[in-house]
């Protein structure tokens, strides 16, 4: 009974983590049909920046623990606007309209470039922003127990969702995306500013990754390579959802998340590749995932 | 049977290289060596580059092949290079039959992620595996070919004639290979596929031989490069690795065989120096110049050859 719970408190800590890593991705997917490899780069700027600042701030600065969430938040946000923004308009703006593969190919050239610039930045030694995880405690539920920052991140996940799903569906943006997810040249047609709404949709995007980057920084020790592993898992999660769905990476999320649960709990060897495994399995049964469409062949 | 004039090309260039071999220093031959490893997995990319797939996992097969030449000397005591070649493609050939399955019913980024996965897979698997090292791999033993025994196992001379050859037989097959039926059908399933099936062929099935085939040459590739670097590491699977590979296939471009083997040899020189010269931006460039050909060259280097023959004539 024990270990039911340990899986059920396991998977949801584990699931919303990788909700908040694929949101990003999903949503990008979704507008623009671009997968984007480096999200796991955006990823890694987030926890970089968010490390960094904490670093500052604990270091004489102050001590407040709200101060420093809200210095996560402000710093990931900002950070991975502003990279959306350049990988944007610098690089995919010349790319439009090409293959949906070929995307693959240079949002991984931009992952490559990425990857060496934080280097520059950052140097390869670990940043530790440990401050606001050990503020936070831990709490017993039942005979177990959680640590208080993990479950803010849960919090914080359900949160980043349910504005993601208020913003798709209850705002005038949002109307506009879906119309443009519907039907790009419809929308053009009704006079839709498609770029403007890409370079939106970027940048949203890249936002929530840096803020699951930033929300992990305390968490993990950031080196470099954090977002190389952080992405496929990212994909497995989108993939076996359905890609550009935000209700599918929440379900797959949780699939995923407890899926890894119950291997770490019960058969630990296999914690590496269940990812994996649960997304081929999805798609031997649902090419396109169990929330993705399938799209008419052209003939 | 006569040989194209291309063709005759590739067994002139592999005679170079085996004459220039008794001339230049180890490293040289060692990054040749390296380089032609590295131009069969890219092939195997190639063809399915061909048939409008992008794979981020032919690592996989890449890793399958050193590994069982390093597990067939070290647990089979096998010692001849060519045997344990060939077990690799064996075993390569049966996971890719049975991938093939269920891989040849995606496309686009689907294929693309499914055979990063299953890639990952294996890398996870070796990762956990005590007994092979784990993260750090393992020494592939001394090796025989045929009736030789090469100095100390790893002659660095001996492998690169060994690649040459292998290369050289590998690039001639594939040469016949693109413009044969199944391999100008690939083709045709990349601009449409529904009207092939119009045609009387089933892309299933083309997809799928292409498919097996693509696996067993990078797994041949795998094997040379552990044969001639003398270890074997679970990075051979990691999906940057693979990543690696469809970067030499996108430099050098589907428009002939010899292209694959001229990229990686760029690459791997680059490589060389870039990574001594500038360790913490290797990547940087790589990704650079990977959006450059993207952007300016996007049939690859061979490209410029073809379009100053055009020019010419």
């Amino acid at each position: 009974m024990l270990t039911v719970w340990a899986i059920l408190i396991d998977g949801l800590i584990y699931a919303s983590w990788l909700f908040l890593v694929a949101a990003g991705l999903t949503v990008i997917y979704g507008v623009m049909r671009i997968l984007n490899m480096a999200h796991g780069s955006l990823y890694a700027l987030g926890a970089y920046a968010a490390a960094s600042a904490l670093g500052w701030y604990y270091n004489g600065v102050g001590d407040q623990l709200w101060i420093a969430l809200a210095m996560i938040a402000a710093c990931a946000v900002m950070i991975g606007a502003l990279a959306g923004v350049i990988m944007e308009r610098g690089v995919l703006r010349l790319m439009y309209g090409r293959d949906e593969v070929l995307m693959l190919i240079v949002t991984f050239a931009m992952l490559l470039i990425l990857e060496d610039v934080m280097k520059l930045i950052w140097g390869t030694t670990p940043y530790f922003a440990y401050q606001p995880y050990a503020a936070m405690g831990r709490f017993n539920i039942g005979v177990l127990t959680v640590s208080g920052y993990q479950l803010m991140v849960v919090g914080v996940s359900v949160v980043v969702g349910l504005a993601l799903w208020f913003w798709l569906e209850r705002t005038k943006i949002g109307k506009i995306l879906r119309s443009i997810i519907h039907d790009r040249e419809v929308s053009e047609a009704m006079g839709v500013n498609v770029r403007r709404m890409f370079t939106i949709t970027f940048m949203i995007g890249a936002a929530l990754g840096a803020i699951a980057g930033g929300v992990t920084a305390p968490i993990i020790s950031v080196v470099p390579g954090v977002g190389v592993e952080v992405i496929v898992v990212a994909f497995a999660v989108v993939v076996t959802g359905g890609l550009g769905s935000i209700t599918g990476a929440a379900i797959g999320a949780l699939i995923v998340g407890l899926a890894r649960a119950v291997s770490i709990h019960t058969m630990p060897e296999l914690e590496l590749f269940i990812v994996y495994a649960v997304m081929a399995s999805v798609l031997i049964f649902r090419p396109h995932g169990l929330f993705g469409q399938a799209v008419a062949r052209k003939i | 049977m006569a040989l194209q004039k291309s063709e005759i090309m590739l067994v002139v260039a592999a005679a170079v290289i085996t004459l220039l071999s008794f001339a230049v220093p180890d490293w040289l031959a060692f990054t040749t060596t390296l380089a032609i490893a590295s131009a069969m997995v890219v092939l195997g990319v190639v063809m399915l580059m061909r048939a409008g797939l992008v794979s981020f996992g032919q690592g996989l097969y890449y890793c399958i092949g050193g590994y069982a030449v390093g597990m067939g000397g070290r647990f089979l005591g096998i010692t001849d290079a060519l045997v344990l070649i060939g077990m690799g493609v064996a075993v390569t050939v049966a996971l890719a039959m049975l991938l093939g399955l269920l891989l040849t019913r995606y496309r686009e980024i689907f294929f693309a992620m499914l055979t990063l996965a299953f890639s990952m897979i294996l890398y996870g698997i070796l990762v956990k595996s005590q007994n092979l090292g784990s993260t750090d791999g393992f020494g592939v033993g001394n090796w025989t070919l045929l009736w030789f025994d090469p100095e100390g196992g790893k002659g660095s001379k001996t492998v690169l004639w060994l690649a040459t050859a292998v290369g050289l037989a590998v690039a001639l097959f594939l040469n016949r290979y693109f413009g044969s039926a199944i391999g100008l059908a690939c083709e045709a399933i990349r601009e449409n596929e529904v009207r092939v099936e119009y045609m009387g062929m089933s892309r299933r099935q083309i997809l799928y031989i292409n498919y097996v085939i693509a696996a067993a040459i990078g797994s041949i590739g795998g094997s040379l490069t552990s044969l001639a670097a003398g270890h074997v590491d679970p990075t051979m699977a990691y999906w940057t690795i693979s990543g690696e590979f469809v970067f030499i296939a996108l430099l050098g471009g589907t428009g002939h065989v010899a292209a694959s083997f001229i990229a990686a040899m760029i690459f791997i020189m680059v490589r060389t120096y870039a990574v001594e010269l500038f360790p913490n931006s290797w990547q940087l460039i790589l990704g650079t110049v990977l959006l450059l050909i993207i952007l300016f060259l996007p049939k690859g280097i061979w490209s410029l050859f073809t379009r100053k023959r055009r020019v010419a004539s």
